[in-house]
């Protein structure tokens, strides 16, 4: 049905967007390519030659390297299976019938708008501050030694924060879900005396599992990069060094941009390998 | 509704939704209260919820520290401006992806979203490097076109998905009777794709004005959004949640006025493609 | 063609967009990066008086929090972003970056500015090779900020140079947790400018050392190890809860709500702690030098916050100028009129310890100016270093390398991970970073 007319007219217009996105893409990760051989001390004088692959040698094998890449996968990991999770069980409480929905909606929705700095802020010291919070208030309130969350549950309580921002993103694509479900299939199964549990698992969650994927692929690509969160609490402290984090830390704190640049390529690798990962499930699921 | 429901069903739906509700908003209505405190109510033990003396010196010394107005300003320009030029390139692209779809069509669209993992950390460097050397320090047009480019993947896939909805014989109609490609985007396909445009364009804007890294690198002074306002306030000396809670306030106030407003066009935009 | 359309509209209303608001004439515009502390945020409030004798100097602040406003100023200078004409920076980065000349020399300033008037420790650390790169806007040291009445109530009396024994027993007999008192507060959150200046100052006293002669890092020491494990005792049986993310601000603020009974921290602390309006135990705070050990080195820091010059900046005059101005024995004047004599920028000029109107405004002036003159850049440690500087050692890797020991230290703090195994980590990283850098 397409001619060869609308085919170029096609491509024509695509071509501004593919090729910003490849310039974008190509320039910045050339230069990294260049200085990752490089050795690179901008407070030393800048460039000081060639090293060869040192800088990845020296990346890998730094003890920081694999705790950086297992704290990674935690925060994304976690932060998937709570808002999943959580996402579908707000997302089916939502679609009942109730008095205020559209008021409900908006305040389960507000996190998503709220800066992700702003968020760490608030959550670090008004509720998980260990003698100001809110949280030490009320474990005091119960007799109880209020934790110290940030550093006794350095990673619980990051996965907290970011699901809490990420939660209204995944209750509202399964909620989106949820109502284009047939509700006759749902009202046949119910006549048929098939228990609420089983018409979730039969009926509902396969149903979801197109949002589910899209929740997956959307929030990873967010949450691969997360950094202000981190940035604001706890500053890598307490085996929250994420592979972002690290990098920051070779290139900014350190100031060895030939490191740092090794540590990016190495990212952009993994996250291309979570990507092809990725892609092959939601682009079967995205043909259906 | 086909279902009939008790109404003892919906008080308890009714109860149980609107106590996750105001669990899951308790944070933003905490810092909103706080910022109406003393400094020292704000650290209360036990704390105060509503019965104190609401202040509103926290936001003078705040305005009076920082000019709200001109980050306010630049964070709408970086975020509206950012969002128009995305949409611009994203409109055509999307359109000829789901019209005139190819083999290839579904490669393209998943390597430009792969482009959003790149670690933005690893790549400051370099792009800091760029920025001097074109003069865009510090300058809303270089700011507009990063965040434009960062989020230039999401809003093509948002729109692609949004297209695909549009029955493609309508289109064909148009050409049948002699419709030009540009009449056939213009009076035929974008009034149908408003709806989808405008929610894309909802989400794009959001994501802009939260966006953190670069917004805050590649600012000083003159083109620094609410991001870097808020990185004045984060721990200063002394007491100061009720000052943080006061610019926090400031600084998600007119993205939450604006999702609230428009959260049905958001919602139902936000499917990317995940209902069918 | 469309697209020739798009783009012609594009690139017009990113143009609007970046020229907008900012069509500002002649004047000079000055942008200032500054750390969002008391001091300098009254400065901000005092601006008036430069802008109405320099009407022709616009200013623009850039003020962040101190870790944001670290990364923003090294990332500019290193790059030669240009970006900034004044920056706030320490006496870490000033001997760092004056040797790569990203610094204006500021040995012209105007003579009623008076640099011979500037603390000798001060203008020490800010200079190089004779020429002088940022001038002081306030200057600390540490010292023991104490609780006369706790102190008392124990019958114990804090002698004016404690050692790290005394500290103990000290803190031992003030605690009392069930009261929610604690003896002794300390930094613990990790940085090089938060746990790791506490403890690099302390480790000074224990006879430790960041390097050797021949830069080995020297974690493996038994100094260091007795510093660490007298920290981690003080701090678990005395100190505060959640200590491992309490840093100068966290713990100022446990202090003013009579939750410390001691607290070793920056000198220009002590006129927060003694200002009653924001302080509940003003009137009952003693002062002391930091502790020692007997090894001839007590444990307290030197630092500057200072304003200097990019060399990349395109109005070094006008910024001279404001310089001057922000630095000056009139703007101290300003401020003592405006917020009286106790809130002034402390711990830089010989003029201010001389003034009457001062030291009877500030009690704790005598031990601030005491503290300053005992600590020695040049010569920190009771074995010879290869290095300058009390609480860090001036060279570029140190900020990467302290931060992450901070971090391994502050994990000890926290009870993840033991004395021995923080300092084998420190060890090892620090080797690691140093054989990058190339030593």
């Amino acid at each position: 049905m397409a001619t060869k007319a609308s085919r170029s007219a096609a491509r024509l217009m695509m071509a501004p967007a593919v090729i910003l996105l490849l310039g974008w893409m190509l320039v910045p990760l050339c230069m990294t390519l260049y200085f990752s051989f490089k050795k690179y001390l901008p407070l030393r004088g800048g460039d000081l030659g060639w090293v060869g692959f040192e800088n990845y040698v020296r990346f890998f094998s730094s003890s920081a390297f694999w705790p950086s890449v297992q704290a990674t996968l935690v925060i994304v990991g976690g932060v998937l299976v709570i808002t999943i999770v959580f996402g579908i069980l707000l997302a089916i409480l939502l679609d009942q019938p109730m008095w205020g929905q559209g008021i409900v909606r908006i305040l389960v929705i507000a996190p998503f708008f709220v800066m992700p700095t702003v968020s760490a802020l608030v959550w670090k010291n008004m509720f998980m501050d260990p003698v100001n919070g809110l949280f030490a208030h009320l474990w005091k309130f119960f007799d109880a030694t209020p934790i110290e969350w940030l550093s006794q549950a350095s990673m619980t309580s990051l996965v907290i924060i970011v699901s809490w921002q990420w939660l209204p993103f995944a209750t509202l694509i399964l909620l989106t879900a949820i109502q284009s479900l047939d509700s006759e299939q749902l009202e046949a199964a119910e006549m048929d005396g098939a228990p609420p549990l089983s018409r979730f698992g039969y009926i509902t969650l396969p149903h979801l599992s197109r949002a589910i994927t899209v929740v997956v692929l959307i929030q990873t690509i967010f949450l691969l990069s997360i950094f202000a969160e981190i940035f604001v609490t706890t500053q890598g402290s307490f085996g929250t060094k994420t592979l972002t984090y690290l990098i920051y830390q070779r290139v900014l704190e350190s100031q060895n941009v030939g490191l740092g640049s090794a540590g990016g390529i190495f990212a952009v690798i993994l996250a291309n390998i979570i990507a092809i990962f990725l892609m092959r499930i939601v682009g079967k699921n995205l043909d259906a | 509704m086909a279902r009939t429901v008790t109404n003892q069903r919906k008080f308890i739906n009714t109860v149980a939704a609107w106590a996750v509700g105001l669990l899951i908003f308790f944070p933003i209505l905490w810092t909103i209260l706080t910022s109406f405190k003393t400094e020292a109510t704000a650290i209360a033990d036990p704390p105060v919820f509503l019965f104190f003396d609401w202040t509103l010196e926290n936001y003078r010394v705040v305005q009076e520290r920082s000019d709200y107005m001109r980050f306010l300003w630049n964070s709408v320009i970086i975020a509206g401006g950012s969002t128009f030029l995305g949409i611009l390139i994203a409109v055509p692209a999307a359109w000829s992806m789901a019209f005139v779809p190819s083999a290839r069509t579904k490669d393209i669209l998943l390597w430009m979203l792969s482009t959003k993992m790149l670690p933005a950390v690893g790549v400051l460097y370099p792009i800091y490097l760029i920025f001097i050397k074109m003069g865009l320090l510090d300058s809303r047009v270089g700011l507009t076109v990063v965040l434009m480019l960062i989020n230039l993947p999401i809003i093509i896939w948002m729109l692609y998905t949004y297209f695909r909805e549009i029955p493609g014989e309508i289109l064909e109609a148009a050409r049948m009777d002699g419709a030009t490609l540009r009449e056939e985007i213009i009076y035929v396909l974008t009034p149908m794709a408003i709806p989808g445009i405008a929610s894309t364009v909802l989400l794009n804007i959001i994501l802009a004005w939260n966006e953190a890294f670069w917004t805050l690198n590649l600012t000083a002074a003159k083109a620094a959004p609410l991001t870097a306002f808020i990185a004045s306030y984060s721990s200063p000396e002394g007491l100061f949640y009720a000052k943080l809670s006061a610019a926090s306030t400031m600084a998600i106030a007119p993205i939450l006025i604006l999702g609230w407003f428009s959260q049905k066009q958001l919602v139902r935009g936000l499917t990317f493609g995940a209902v069918k | 063609m469309n697209f020739k359309t798009a783009f012609c509209a594009a690139s017009a209303i990113a143009l609007v967009a970046g020229t907008g608001a900012y069509a500002d004439g002649h004047a000079t515009t000055l942008t200032i990066a500054t750390v969002n502390n008391g001091d300098m945020v009254r400065m901000q409030g005092l601006t008036e008086d430069f802008t109405a004798a320099n009407p022709d100097i616009t200013l623009e602040w850039v003020t962040l929090e101190e870790n944001v406003l670290r990364q923003r100023v090294t990332q500019d200078i290193a790059a030669n972003g240009g970006q900034f004409d004044v920056m706030t920076i320490g006496t870490y980065e000033v001997p760092i970056w004056a040797a790569q000349n990203w610094l204006v020399s500021l040995n012209d300033l105007p003579a009623e500015w008076d640099a011979d008037d500037i603390l000798p420790a001060m203008r020490g650390g800010l200079t190089v090779d004779g020429e002088l790169y940022a001038a002081p806007f306030y200057g600390e040291s540490s010292m023991v900020m104490y609780r006369k009445d706790l102190m008392e109530a124990a019958g114990l009396e804090m002698p004016d140079a404690p050692t790290w024994d005394e500290i103990k027993a000290a803190a031992a007999a003030m605690t009392d947790k069930d009261a929610e008192v604690y003896g002794i507060c300390l930094r613990g959150k990790a940085g090089w400018g938060e746990n790791m200046a506490f403890l690099s100052a302390m480790a000074n006293s224990y006879g430790a050392r960041w390097f050797d002669e021949e830069w080995t890092p020297q974690f493996d020491t038994d100094a260091w190890k007795a510093t660490l494990t007298d920290y981690l005792d003080l701090m678990n049986n005395y100190g505060p809860p959640g200590a491992s993310t309490n840093g100068f601000n966290e713990n100022l603020s446990l202090f003013q709500q009579g939750k410390c009974g001691m607290w070793i921290d920056a000198t220009v602390a002590a006129s927060f702690v003694t200002n009653p309006q924001d302080s509940t135990v003003a009137d009952q705070v003693g002062f002391a030098l930091a502790p020692d050990k007997g090894l001839g080195k007590r444990g307290n820091w030197l630092w500057a916050w200072s304003l200097a010059i990019p060399a990349g900046s395109d109005s070094v005059d006008a910024a001279k100028k404001f310089v001057a101005w922000a630095t000056s024995k009139e703007y101290t004047a300003l401020v003592a009129e405006n917020e009286g004599w106790a809130n002034v920028p402390p711990g830089t000029r010989i003029s201010l310890y001389e003034n009457e109107n001062y030291t009877s405004a500030a009690p704790f002036a005598d031990m601030t100016l005491n503290s300053i003159n005992s600590a020695d850049p040049t010569n920190p440690t009771v074995d010879p270093v290869p290095y300058t500087g009390v609480q860090f050692v001036a060279i570029p890797e140190f900020a990467g390398i302290a931060t992450q020991v901070g971090q391994e230290f502050s994990a000890a703090l926290a009870g993840q991970q033991t004395a021995e195994e923080a300092l084998a980590k420190a060890q090892a990283l620090t080797t690691d970073e140093m054989e990058a850098a190339g030593y």
